[in-house]
């Protein structure tokens, strides 16, 4: 499936810009300099952030003290690696040492974590350079990146409108052209959900591909970090530079993880995708007919695709709603006011521990620890807990079974496009629907990818998602690729950077 | 998908949590609720888990449960002595510390 090929990077850049990869072409050859590089994105951050709120920390002197050492690196005859002076914006549960680490949660107030997260390690050492952190759903819980203790981030496209979350500072960002690439976490669709509403490519890993150390744990069995890019090809360098095994992280593979650019260029001549009944019934109209479209791309492109039903996917949100609650119960347990963060003194280190959660933490937070705690208290263990994981295996068999006639499945992202502010804020099950085409591929560790295509009528961005089995990055990246090429151009963002 | 009819069992708002019920789960998950959050989440709760029931009644006699995607094994390192974070670094983070320690109210409350 993925043949040799040794100019992927050029045959699949076409005629898009591609931010990320241009600055690095440019830094690396010495005619541009990371500092100027730098420099144009803080100044954009400056002027129209204000506007957006993608970001809750902006990094000026560190970025710029970053990118000088880029470019003496490159005045030296060194080459600082595939993303020499490329502005990094980090969604900000990633740990950054020395720099606040919010999670954009008051709980964490004034933390500055003592040690870098793996993949910020790996992004500097390829040449990036870090620039920003960015909004998210406090401790990454949300579909909106309205529960922000810090405020909501608004659509680029439409600023009355979400950004989608958990990721939606990142998709934000990266979509207003205030940072050329940003990493997001997914652990029910927060990277591809937001990276859907703001017309961005977003791509979660297969699990235990990237490393999850210094990623402040949410969901642990489901969490990945992951890219939001302008383009696939972005996508898949990202990933090579971020993935691989870590001893840091003992649930990383052991295996190799895939190199993902050398297939982009592959085409799908031949490939079989099945369009999922699932990812497409009962979505939106004009979501509905941009998947459509998609599909029918890949049939002109030579790919034979045929609808497939997976039934089990209609259990997937409620077992995701059971199981990730409890794991953030177990997960958040952490912040008790004593090593790091808010203290509300009290008598008792009880009252003190319960004291500092109910002011340190929001409501959605406060809803996902007591959902996830009731889940697991005795009497309900096996008939929720219990349940949700044995659907979990119905729906990674249900998958296989599929992937025995499928190289890839192709479905709608989301079920919507960006909705407004506030609109489904007082009801937890409504927000929580945003969430029913991406959950399956976090309960089952695949890869998935989102792929802005098209719009709706009123000119919103739409994502088709494309899912592949574990460790099927190359498949999933060469098919993203061919949507890539033939997707309708969308229009710019209402809210960008000059 | 959304917006599924066809699940046969209980819907949304049949499941029923009391106040005293929020309070037990808040007092086990350690956050302190008003009576006006304890209603909300009482309500709010008792419909997510309306839909969890969905699941609950699902036959998956002889199905095996999955609690990560991976078959995870123990990992462990040579034991070799290495820095390990710096003390003083750490301790910063800390709302309070004494003796090079977290210091803590009385965990055993009146009893001291």
């Amino acid at each position: 499936m993925t043949g040799p090929s040794g100019s992927a990077t050029s045959a699949a850049a076409g005629a898009r810009p591609s931010p990320a990869l241009d600055i690095a072409r440019e830094v690396r050859a010495g005619s541009m300099s990371a500092a100027e590089v730098v420099e144009k994105y803080l100044g954009a951050i400056d002027e129209v952030d204000g506007e957006l709120h993608a970001f809750v920390t902006v990094l000026h002197d560190s970025a710029c003290r970053e990118a000088e050492v880029i470019d003496r690196r490159v005045a030296a005859g060194e080459d600082p690696g595939p993303l020499a002076g490329v502005p990094v914006a980090l969604k900000d549960n990633m740990c950054t040492r020395g720099i606040p680490t919010t999670c954009s949660s008051r709980i964490l107030d004034g933390w500055r974590p003592p040690y870098d997260a793996t993949v910020v390690e790996r992004l500097r050492a390829a040449g990036a350079v870090v620039i920003g952190k960015t909004n998210l759903d406090e401790f990454a819980m949300g579909s909106s990146t309205e529960n922000s203790a810090f405020g909501p981030t608004h659509n680029p496209h439409d600023p009355t409108r979400v950004p989608g979350g958990s990721s939606g500072g990142s998709a934000a960002a990266v979509a207003a052209g205030l940072a050329p690439l940003a990493l997001g976490s997914d652990t029910g669709g927060s990277i591809r959900q937001p990276a859907a509403l703001c017309g961005v490519v977003g791509m979660k890993p297969t699990y235990g591909t990237v490393s999850r150390y210094g990623l402040v744990a949410f969901a642990s069995s489901l969490d990945q970090i992951g890219p939001l890019t302008t383009t696939v090809t972005e996508s898949a360098v990202v990933f090579d530079v971020i993935g691989g095994q870590d001893p840091l992280d003992s649930t990383c593979l052991e295996r190799p993880v895939p190199r993902t650019v050398s297939a982009l260029a592959d085409g799908v001549e031949g490939l079989r995708v099945g369009l999922v009944t699932e990812l497409v019934d009962g979505v939106d109209a004009a979501v509905e007919a941009r998947v459509r479209d998609a599909a029918e791309v890949l049939v002109a492109a030579g790919a034979h695709v045929e609808s497939v039903s997976i039934p089990e996917f209609r259990h997937g949100l409620p077992a995701y709603y059971v199981v990730a609650p409890a794991e953030a119960s177990s997960n958040l347990s952490r912040y008790d006011g004593v090593r790091y963060g808010l203290r509300v003194e009290a008598d008792t280190a009880e009252a003190m521990n319960a004291a500092t959660r109910a002011a340190g933490f929001g409501p959605e937070v406060k809803r996902r620890i007591m959902l996830g705690t009731y889940a697991l208290s005795a009497g309900y263990y096996d008939a929720y807990y219990g349940q949700a994981q044995k659907v979990r295996t119905l729906i990674i068999d249900a998958l296989a079974v599929a992937y025995q006639r499928f190289d890839v499945l192709l479905g709608a992202t989301t079920p919507t496009t960006a909705f407004a502010i506030g609109a489904k804020v007082d009801d937890p099950w409504a927000m929580y629907l945003s969430d029913v085409c991406t959950v399956p591929s976090n309960l089952a560790g695949h890869p998935a990818i989102s792929i802005p295509f098209g719009a709706d009528g009123s000119g919103l961005p739409v994502g088709v998602q494309v899912l592949a089995p574990a460790l099927g990055e190359p498949v999933m990246f060469q098919v993203a690729a061919v949507l890539e090429t033939r997707a309708p151009v969308l229009a710019p963002p209402q809210v960008h950077a000059p | 998908m959304p917006g599924d009819p066809a699940a046969a069992e209980p819907k949304s708002g049949e499941a029923r949590l009391t106040r005293d019920d929020a309070a037990y789960v808040a007092r086990l998950a350690r956050i302190d609720l008003t009576d006006d959050e304890l209603d909300l989440y009482a309500l709010q709760l008792a419909a997510v888990i309306g839909h969890a029931a969905e699941i609950a009644a699902l036959d998956t006699d002889g199905v095996e449960p999955t609690a990560h995607p991976l078959p995870l094994r123990n990992v462990t390192r040579a034991d070799e002595p290495r820095p390990s974070l710096d003390r003083a670094e750490v301790l910063a983070q800390a709302p309070a510390v004494e003796d090079g320690r977290f210091r803590v109210p009385p965990i055993l409350g009146e009893a001291l």
